[in-house]
Parts: structure tokens; sequence; C-alpha cells
């Protein structure tokens, strides 16, 4: 191809997970060439609730997010800031001894898969470590060690860190087109060409339309996920607050803003990269977080928006090998990417480097949902 | 209030009543939501329970506008006050709260007539008590007649001067008008005067102000460059530079004003294209010449579209009406558009002293972007210029993505005072239009709303 | 501070930080406060800085104060009632059941 230039990666997706893929391989030394359509972090990455997690994962998502929370602890090594990172209690909170009973089962559950973070607390501890949770809550599933951080202080650090490696990065530039042959990828994207023999695809929402274009079918739904915050409210939280039975994700910023949300939809545009908020979505969030925490009430939304998410039909990401050799899939984390972002970059760096990566992630093929179609 | 309505409109300053009048004229179900508790917008403010002492003071215009009230009230219109408008959608669906209770209603048609609001004006100690806009004390005048004590008046416009000589009239001390109109301004606006001329009223009623002005004894200097406003907690003395000299007049209230700018807020939450107007330097509706959007069925009259004055917004607001008359089906093409002519009429006669006002009064770039970098650029986050400025070194490229770097626009006036001064700033340290710089992407709720009365939306069919 | 003289209308009274104000029915809480020769109605959450009314129309939300035990009230919107207490607002909204 005339005018093509050559990378030893490519990475189509300017979010967390491609920026993170950029640094963990240019570490590493390798020649990379990072593909954004619209701007970096533009969509999920920057729209999230900031959460880092283990608390509520999938059972195969376990050892990868215990990794990713090491990693977070310790994330000035890898992006040289902080990236308002800290660490709070999460808390899922039941209302019921239905709920109670529900959350029971999951710390057992948990607990025999190997892992011991999730905890029962009884009906005192709850009041005391969350005086101001409804008075009808009996008790809760906790994990401490977790946390929160910032997600755009997140995606500055990240993208700085990957302009100082030398990745290159490359704005306004939509992939039109994937081909392969002889081991190399070729990709064309904003009027440039590009040969590569590591192909990376941490497209988020579209990552099904790239992922297409390299021949793996993912069924992805793109799916807006509203937030809403308030202005500054005097303290009184400090904990991450879910609740079983509800969708809910609630917790009060060092500013003092209260940021909400949990899972209402709104309405994606894809081809605009825009959402559309649902007003009786956002009323039904509203009200679980008044239910839980009604010192809530007359508090006031300043604002509220949506990000783009890619989920999949098991709420799992696609992570590892493309069906054809030389190609990565990273994309489809279904409203919880961000957590995972670090590590999840240095797995792929991984396979690509020495492939082979400690963390299990076979859960996570791309050609699970092929063989799950040619069962039914 | 209803759940449903034909035409839906929103403020009841001139543009407002007037849409919401010829709605109900031509057998529209017209729901008027405006947030004060009577009608009459900002111009016209507590024109219809007026309290304080008669024309002598504010002027007979100001009780003109008691005739549109009037008409209001004698017609169908369902009026509802203290209405917060907080939502509109791309589907026409309007959330709205009144009394504590929020509620979503749907409109086949719906007339965005938010009117305009002070444009901001950053200079050093502008957040200091004491300190407000000479609408503000309009405000003060019209509703309470209440006036504040040993003014100084900065800045340009014809409110600014209004309101200095309604002081003067109502014979309260004023220790200076200080004019920021650049000099150069008035040579570029001599060329638009001729056609203004039409409107020779209007300009001999602003020339007669200042004559009063300037030959009653008030400290009035012009060719104002630079303003400081001192305090330890309350205003108490203002700073001003004049060729390059500063002098300084003691004060217990400074009143600031450089123009009005167009309220964009809810129009750019429901989707409605903007773009950048040079002439006004503020942000101008994409409207076609009935005032429609870019979002369907939606439709942005007066000086919320871009400053028009109240008499045209009257017309603007008639216009928008009937155009949304024909889109509803109740007007045919030619019935709308013989109704409009004599609207269009008013319209064109206005346009030629409004070039004029916009080139005379427009305001001089350094109290647009502020070069004391200590100074406040969001008072509700309390940002500095510098600070912004300071983001755009460090790669900021935009409003939206100032987010990252700063909590400029994230208070509770939602970017309304310092959006423009942003704007502008990142445009003049990247050396780019501000068109290109766009503003921050605005969404519902556009005024704060409380978490139980979003919440109780959920319960409501 | 200077009133024009009204028509005869009806007196308020309300209490703002420990004293009783005279005001006139119709007055928004800012008009009679800054008629009371009240400047201040609170201080910034982030700097601690004194704010009073600047635009007296809705936009500028820097007249919060507390109405009856309830913060971030904007005074330049709301009316005065007989008996209210008003008091200003220090930081943030404080949040309660």
């Amino acid at each position: 191809m005339t005018g093509a230039q050559t990378a030893d990666a490519v990475i189509v997706g300017g979010g967390l997970h491609g920026l993170s893929s950029a640094i963990h391989l240019a570490k590493a030394g390798v020649e990379v060439t990072l593909l954004e359509k619209d701007r970096i972090g533009r969509h999920a990455s920057s729209a999230n609730a900031g959460g880092v997690r283990r608390l509520g994962r999938a059972l195969p998502e376990i050892p990868i997010a215990v990794a990713a929370i090491e990693l977070w602890h310790d994330i000035e090594s890898l992006v040289d800031e902080t990236c308002g990172f800290c660490e709070s209690v999460q808390i899922k909170v039941a209302e019921d001894a239905e709920g109670l009973n529900a959350l029971q089962i999951r710390s057992q559950t948990v607990c025999d898969y190997g892992f011991a973070h999730e905890e029962m607390i009884d009906a005192d501890t709850l009041h005391s470590l969350l005086p101001e949770v409804a008075k009808h809550c009996v008790g809760g599933l906790i994990v401490k060690g977790d946390g929160h951080a910032d997600p755009f202080a997140t995606v500055r650090a990240f993208h700085r860190k990957a302009l100082s490696l030398g990745v290159r990065i490359i704005e306004g530039a939509p992939v039109t087109q994937i081909t392969y042959l002889n081991g190399k990828w070729s990709v064309k994207a904003g009027g440039l060409a590009f040969n590569t023999p590591h192909l990376i695809n941490a497209a988020g929402a579209w990552g099904d339309q790239i992922s297409g274009m390299m021949g793996d079918h993912v069924p992805i739904q793109a799916q807006a996920l509203m937030l809403m915050i308030t202005e500054r409210i005097k303290p009184f939280l400090s904990a991450v607050v879910g609740a079983e039975g509800r969708t809910l994700s609630f917790k009060q910023l060092d500013n003092g803003t209260v940021l909400i949300g949990g899972g209402y939809q709104g309405r994606a545009e894809l081809e605009h990269g825009t959402t559309t908020l649902d007003m009786r979505q956002l009323a039904a969030n509203a009200t679980a977080a008044q239910a839980i925490f009604p010192l809530m009430n007359q508090t006031r939304i300043t604002r509220a928006w949506a990000g783009i998410e890619g989920v999949t039909p098991d709420r799992m990401p696609v992570i590892g090998h493309a069906g054809q050799s030389g190609g990565f899939h990273l994309f489809g984390f279904s409203a919880h990417g961000f957590a995972l972002a670090p590590i999840c970059g240095r797995v792929i760096a991984e396979l690509i480097l020495s492939q082979q990566t400690a963390l299990p992630i076979q859960a996570f093929a791309v050609d699970r949902f092929q063989r799950v179609a040619e069962v039914t | 209030m209803k759940s449903r309505t034909d035409i839906a409109v929103i403020g009841a300053g001139p543009a407002g009543m007037a849409a919401a009048v010829m709605a109900a004229d031509h057998g529209a179900s017209v729901l008027l939501l405006d947030e004060q508790a009577a009608a009459g917008g900002q111009i016209y403010r507590a024109v219809g329970s007026q309290k304080a002492t008669g024309s002598a003071i504010l002027g007979t215009e100001y009780y003109q506008g008691g005739a549109l009230v009037d008409r209001l009230a004698a017609s169908t219109v369902e009026h509802v006050t203290g209405a917060t408008v907080w939502h509109v959608s791309d589907q026409r669906e309007i959330g709205v709260s009144v009394d504590g209770a929020a509620e979503l209603i749907n409109a086949d048609h719906i007339i965005i007539a938010t009117g305009a609001q002070e444009r901001p004006f950053p200079v050093p100690g502008w957040t200091l008590p004491g300190v407000m806009n000479a609408g503000a004390a309009q405000i003060l005048l019209k509703s309470s007649g209440v006036l504040l004590p040993y003014p100084v008046f900065v800045g340009t416009g014809p409110l600014l001067y209004l309101i200095a000589h309604q002081y003067l009239r109502a014979g309260v001390p004023i220790a200076a008008v200080l004019d920021t109109t650049p000099r150069s301004n008035l040579c570029q606006a001599l060329g638009l005067l001729p056609a203004a001329f039409r409107e020779a009223g209007q300009i001999w009623k602003g020339l007669g102000w200042l004559k009063d002005l300037r030959t009653s004894g008030t400290t009035f200097k012009t060719g104002v460059e630079d303003i400081r406003i001192n305090g330890a907690d309350h205003a108490e003395s203002v700073e001003y530079k004049i060729a390059g000299h500063w002098h300084s007049c003691s004060a217990e209230s400074v009143l600031l004003h450089q123009g009005v700018v167009p309220n964009v807020n809810l129009a750019m939450a429901a989707g409605c294209k903007h773009h950048w107007s040079d002439a006004q330097l503020c942000w101008h509706a994409q409207v076609d010449d009935w005032g429609y959007s870019t979002v369907e069925g939606v439709s942005i009259a007066g000086d919320g579209a871009g400053i028009v004055g109240a008499d045209s917004a009257q017309a603007l607001g008639g216009l928008a009406a009937l155009d949304a008359l024909y889109r509803i089906g109740k007007l045919s093409i030619p019935e709308r558009d013989k109704i409009a002519m004599p609207l269009r009429k008013i319209m064109s006669r206005q346009q030629p002293l409004r070039r004029f006002l916009d080139r005379l009064y427009q305001p001089a770039e350094q109290f647009r972007i502020p070069a004391d970098p200590a100074t406040l650029v969001c008072r509700c986050e309390e940002v500095s210029a510098a600070e912004i400025r300071e983001a755009v070194s460090l790669g900021c490229q935009g409003p939206n993505q100032l987010k990252s770097f700063t909590r400029a626009g994230m208070g509770p006036c939602q970017g309304r005072l310092c959006g423009l001064t942003v704007s502008a700033i990142i445009a003049d340290e990247l050396g780019r239009p501000v068109q290109d710089i766009g503003a921050a992407r605005l969404r519902s709720p556009v005024k704060p709303l409380e978490l139980g009365q979003l919440a109780a939306l959920a319960d409501k069919e | 501070m200077s009133r024009i003289p009204r028509k005869p209308c009806t007196n308020v009274s309300f209490r703002f930080a420990g004293e009783t104000i005279e005001a006139q029915e119709g007055d928004s809480v800012a008009a009679a406060l800054l008629a009371a020769g009240h400047w201040t109605f609170r201080t910034t959450p982030v700097g601690v800085a004194p704010r009073g009314p600047l635009c007296m129309m809705g936009v500028c939300f820097d007249c919060l104060v507390e109405i009856d035990g309830m913060g971030n009230q904007q005074a330049c919107m709301r009316e005065v009632k007989e008996g209210m207490n008003v008091a200003p607002q220090s930081g943030a909204f404080e949040a309660a059941p």
C-alpha cells in the first residue's frame, strides 16, 4: 500500500483501555500508534462514576479485579500521577431480610471461589459506618481496600504518560477499513494507512464494529448509562454505597458533591456519539438514592449526563486474542471498565510480548458468543 | 396545570406574553410558564402591581408594558407563575417545578422566550458584597422601591445610563458614573447612525439622560480602561484607569453593566444549535425568520435568541406564535403571512437602531477577557482567570475539557456567569475564534433540581 | 439605604441573624435584607468569602440564605412572610432528612 505507515502495534480507541495498552507496550519499547475517532477519553472513560472495586464483580472477573486494585494502589508508578485515587469502603446495603440473605449467599459464593474480600456486616455496624443511611436498612456487604478515582484526572494522566513514552496518538481518525494478509494488519483511518503485526481493538461501545472488520462477531449493545451530580454538600459520607435489589451507585466526592448513578438508561446515538437523558428513568434513580439516603431529599442536582457503554450479553468484557493471530480485543466492559483499564492494558501487553498472561482470561474469549450461537 | 397543551411558552417577558396571547387568540390551548410571581419579565418587572411612585422616576415606557400584561390576563392563556422550567427534550417534553413539585408536560410546539441576562463583568473585586448589576438596582427599584446608597455606576450601555438617571431623579447622591465605552466605538458607530435616525426618539431620550447626568454635578468619567473594586468584606472604593493613569473614588455600592446577553441555557440543553455573533459577542440561536430552531417543534423568540430589545421581542413573539399556529394546523400559510406583516415592519424599523447600539456599546475586550490573573471568572466555584489560562497551557482545548482541570461552570449557576468569559479566555489563549472554541455542553436540569422533586416524578404517570 | 415612599401597604417582619427586620409585603427576602442594610448573605464553600446578591433575578445563585431551616434558598426569588426565620448560609448546603 503506498503511503502506509508502520508500527509495532496499532491500537484502535483512545479511551482508558487503549491508553493503558499503549503505555504498557511503550514501556517495553514497542513502537505504538493509537487511533481515536473523536478525542482522547471522549466517551465512557470521562463519563463514568470512577468506581474502582472488587465488590459485586462476576466470579470470573474477580482475579482480574483483585489485580486491578493492587495496581490502582500504586498507580503513580504507572502514570506518574495519583489520578485522584483514594481508598474508600464499598458497602452494598440490604433493606430487608430477603436482601440480607441474598448478600449472605453472595459472600459465601465469593468465599468458595477463593476470595475473602466481601464480608457481611450487621445492622449496628452498618449504621455506625453510615450514620445517614435509611433507618430501615438491616445490614450489608462490605469490601475494604477498594476505592474510587477521578475519571478526568485519570484520562489526563494516562494521555500525558502515553505521549511522554512516545506513543503516536492521532485524533479525529475513525477506522474505515481493516484487512489482514501474510501476518500483517492493514488499517485505514482518517485518510491515513497503517501496517502492523499487532492490532488491538479497544474501541469501547464501537468495539463490535472494529471486531467485525477483524473477522470476529460480537453482540454488543450500546447503552447510555446516566449519572447525576449535586451541588457541594457538607460532608456526611465517606463510603461508596449500593443497595441489594436496587440499581444504585452513591458516593460523596472530596469536594462535597454527591455522584449518583448505577445503570439507569437514557438513549445512545452511536453514530453521533451523543446521548439523550430519560427523565423518568432518572427519576427512578433519584427514588433509589433517596430511599437509601433520606437526607438527600432537598439537595439539588446541578447536572445529569450519560456515557456510552458497550454491553455484552453476559456483561463480561472481551479480552484476549482475536480470531486472527496478531489481533487482540479489549472492549465490552459493560459499565465497569474504568477500574480494569490499568490492569487490562498490561494483560494485552503481556500477550503480545510473552504470548501469555498470568491472569485467567479464558472466560472473556471473543468466540464465546459464537460458541453459544452454534449450540443454540 | 394540565399535562398536555397545544403550545407551551416558556418565559413571560415581552416575547413570551406576545406569543402566548397571539397563540390563544387563534384558538390554540396555551400554557405560559414563568419563574416570577407576575408577568412582565425583567424589563416590565412588577409593572402589574407597581407600588413605587409613577413615571417621573421609572419612565413612561415601563408603564407601556402594562398593556401587554393586561391583554395576557384577559386571554385564555393558562399562565403559571413561580414555574421553574428545568428541562426541554428534543421530543417536546417539558420538566417544570411549581410549589416544590416537579411535573413532566408535553406540548405540540414549544416557544422558548427566556429573554436575557446581564453580561458578566469580571473585574477584580466584583464578587464583593455591595457590587451588583445595574439591572439588579432596577429590579430593586421596580419591585420594592429600594435605592442603594452612594453608588458608583460602572460600564456601558443604555441600561446603565437609564438607571443612573432614575437614581438622579430620585435624589440619590451618586458617587460617580464611570463610562467604559471604548472611544473607538463612537467613530465606528457613527456610520450606522443615519439609518438609526428613524428611531430618533430613542436616541434623543438616551442623550437626554446623559445630558442630565453630566450637567447635574455628578462625577462622570468617560474612556475608562480598567476597573478594580476594593474593600475588605464589602465594596468600599473603585479604582479606575483613564489614559494610563489610575484614580480612585469611594463608594458604598457598585453597579456594573455592559449590556445584556441571551439566556441560552434552556435552548442549548434542548439541543438547539447556536452560533457565535461577532456583532453582539454572544451566542445566538440558529433560527429562521419565524424563530424556528434546529429542534423539531421548538421555536425561540425574543432576546433569548439574540438581543433585539423589548419592542422587537414582542414582535418576534408574535411571529413565533404565528408559525407555531401554522405548524399545528390552526392557520394556513397565507393567513400566517398576512398577520405577520405589521410585525415584520416593526422588526425592520428597529434593526438599524439595534445595530447602532450594538456597535456603540460593544464592551471592550479587557472587560470580557480579564487581564488581572486573580480575577474570579467562575464565581460559584471561585476559579480565577489564571487557573483557566493554566489549564489551556496544560492542553485544555475548550470549555468541556476545562472540567477535567477546574470546576469552572460546575456550580449552581451552571455557567451563566462564567460561560462567556471561559470561552473568551480559551479562544484568546489559543488564538482561535470563539465560534471554534464553543460553549460548554449544557444538559438538563438547567436549573438546580431537588432530588426529592425528581424522585417524585417516578410515581406520576 | 433609602426607599421610595409607596402606597400604603402591609408591613411584614421576619428574623435575620438574631435581628428583627421590618419589610413590606411583596418584598423579596433579598430586597428586604438590603433595605435593612445587610450586604452579606453567605460565605462561599471554597474560599469562605462573603457574598451578597449580584443579579436579583435568579441567575447568579450568590444570594443563597437559609429560610426556616432550609439552606440554598435564593433570597431574590422568595417573598418575605411574617415570622420567617432567615439565616446567612455558611459554606455548602447542609443536607438533613
